[in-house]
């Protein structure tokens, strides 16, 4: 069955991904830790402290600490996953993990949930807008989201078997099944959901299934769209980018400020390998606020009817 | 441990400090002023108490130093440096293109480093890992880091000291450069820590306070806390001289990150030669 097929009302969150995988990891390397930072339960590691208490620290609210203590395990050839949210993982953790874990490339890794504008209700301060750039201008380190349950944990288990910093980024909102289980996934690889010749549609994260569905509408009137789930923004897939340059006509969707994220990676490469026009669709480059999670994709035209409209003038 | 005499200490620490010195000026930058507070204990570690192996740097079974205060690397390079880690000529190479010795430690170029350090505040928390790694492997390795007076201005020294104690962590040894200074001047003016004995007693730390340039009192600690397995981290406090060894450096702020010139650096070898009054 083709993706553009499934049943999209089926959800799951992706940091349930990140909390069951962990634990199978954990169970099959004895190395591999976690540290939380008090909200375990929030991030779905209760298992992992269940099943391995030993392979466990529990800092308490206390990030900076978390990254630090993480680089430290790691010189002994531990793997420790920081698991945090995603406004933590990436600012209040910033400074450490360019000193401690980038610079001397320690094998850390930072997994976070509550990503872009996914704890929708919380407000502005804790919706992660900005995480993903911050931390891919950062040398050594990768930066991950993946855009379902099932992509989640591929890539959570590649993370740990990479070396080297990895920050991984899950929802707290639930979102569509969109994969299969077996389906596989490589870091640094563009997983080509459709191939098509008016336009490219490269989207990650929470936003993929929004891509899927426009998609659908498009292509129901008559525009053939290559779809990409760029999962890894750094190291960007280079070339999935410049085989959507012959296309030359590309929308990118992001839960993520449209600075420094998907969006201008994917920029980057146009400008630096040919001819095209992107259009980026993401977080206006403003702050969040309490309101359902629809309403904010909304008021930043994160929607299936913008990708739609935005197509449309694309191909015009 | 090796046994090696408080006297034959002695002597260590006046060519770690000419080392130190020698560095600093071939650079004509670098930090001298902590480098020499913090030189009698980096003496004592390196050359009696640390088990390490300068042929064999990563040694996974070593005792692990985190020099929380990275910017006084030039005596932990004169350490390496006179153990043999490297050859001793690197030593003029310090703050060069391509050299070993990085401006502030780096764990990737300079064998028998642990960890990068240089941002303040940072290393502590790192040792902390270190040793829950030793604990949870059973491993009977130590974990020693030196960290500054004003580098306790920063909070996650804080965060990085309560967990050593959550986590029992009698294996690692926490030592305070008690130089009461910091680059703008006298901490008590900049930022008052107040009794920092007191503040990591209080975070449920194993406590002492003593003269960090008296070799017969460090000796002595060390020996105390060597095979205390109570469950209770360490904290040295050592009262020290920024500065210590050359007249016109002592206690003088100015002198945190500045070179001596050939003039200057003539008479802090021929002062440092004769060891500490």
């Amino acid at each position: 069955m083709s993706i553009l097929e499934k049943d999209l009302t089926v959800k799951k969150a992706t940091r349930q991904g990140f909390g069951d995988e962990i634990v199978e990891i954990g169970k099959e390397n004895k190395d591999v830790y976690v540290i939380d930072v008090d909200i375990a339960k929030s991030c779905k590691t209760t298992d992992f402290i269940k099943e391995l208490p030993n392979q466990h620290i529990n800092v308490g609210i206390a990030e900076q600490n978390a990254a630090g203590l993480a680089a430290g395990l790691a010189t002994t050839g531990k793997i420790p996953f920081v698991s945090t949210y995603a406004v933590f993982g990436s600012l209040r953790m910033a400074e450490q993990i360019r000193q401690e874990i980038c610079y001397p490339n320690l094998n850390v890794k930072i997994a976070c949930s509550h990503g872009g504008l996914t704890p929708a209700n919380d407000g502005g301060s804790h919706q992660a807008i900005e995480d993903m750039g911050v931390l891919r201008s950062i040398p050594n380190m990768t930066v991950i989201m993946g855009a379902d349950y099932y992509s989640t944990r591929k890539l959570v288990r590649q993370a740990a078997e990479i070396y080297g910093p990895v920050y991984l980024r899950f929802t707290r909102d639930t979102v569509p099944m969109i994969y299969g289980e077996d389906e596989e996934f490589t870091i640094g690889k563009a997983k080509k959901i459709k191939d098509g010749k008016d336009l490219a549609i490269i989207a990650n994260g929470d936003t993929v299934h929004l891509a899927i569905q426009a998609t659908k509408q498009l292509e129901n009137e008559g525009i053939s769209v290559k779809l990409l789930d760029m999962h890894t923004i750094k190291p960007i897939d280079r070339e999935a980018v410049v085989e959507c340059l012959g296309i030359g006509k590309i929308i990118t969707v992001e839960d993520h400020n449209i600075l420094n994220g998907l969006g201008s990676a994917v920029c980057e490469v146009v400008a630096e390998e040919g001819n095209g026009i992107v259009r980026r669709i993401g977080v206006q480059d403003q702050f969040g606020q309490s309101a359902p999670y629809e309403k904010l994709l909304e008021l930043n035209g994160i929607t299936v009817e913008n990708i739609v409209s935005t197509a449309k003038n694309l191909v015009k | 441990m090796n046994n090696i005499s408080v006297q034959k200490l002695k002597e260590k620490a006046i060519e770690m400090r000419q080392t130190a010195i020698t560095m600093i000026h071939k650079a004509q930058s670098g930090h001298p002023g902590g480098s020499l507070s913090a030189a009698d204990i980096m003496t004592a570690l390196y050359f009696k108490e640390m088990k390490v192996d300068p042929e064999n740097p990563n040694w996974e079974d070593r005792d692990r130093f985190v020099l929380s205060k990275g910017h006084v690397c030039p005596i932990q390079y004169a350490a390496l440096a006179l153990k043999g880690f490297v050859p001793y000529e690197t030593i003029y190479t310090l703050r060069e293109y391509g050299s070993p010795f990085q401006g502030h430690p780096d764990m990737k170029k300079c064998p028998g480093i642990d960890i990068s350090t240089g941002s303040l505040g940072q290393g502590l928390s790192c040792g902390v890992g270190m040793a829950i790694a030793g604990k949870r492997d059973g491993k009977d390795y130590r974990v020693f880091s030196l960290i500054g007076d004003g580098e306790c201005q920063e909070g996650q020294i804080w965060e990085a000291a309560q967990t050593a104690v959550k986590y029992q962590l009698d294996n690692l040894a926490v030592f305070v450069d008690n130089n009461r200074l910091q680059i703008d001047g006298f901490c008590d003016e900049i930022m008052p820590l107040q009794d920092l004995e007191n503040k990591f007693a209080a975070f449920g730390f194993e406590t002492k306070r003593i003269d960090g340039h008296s070799m017969e009192q460090i000796v002595e600690t060390l020996d105390e806390i060597r095979d205390v397995k109570n469950g209770r981290p360490k904290c040295i406090v050592l009262d020290t001289v920024k500065g210590k060894g050359v007249s016109y450096m002592e206690d003088i702020a100015d002198w945190h990150g500045v070179a001596p010139n050939n003039e200057e650096y003539q008479q802090a070898m021929a002062e440092l030669a004769g060891g500490l009054k």
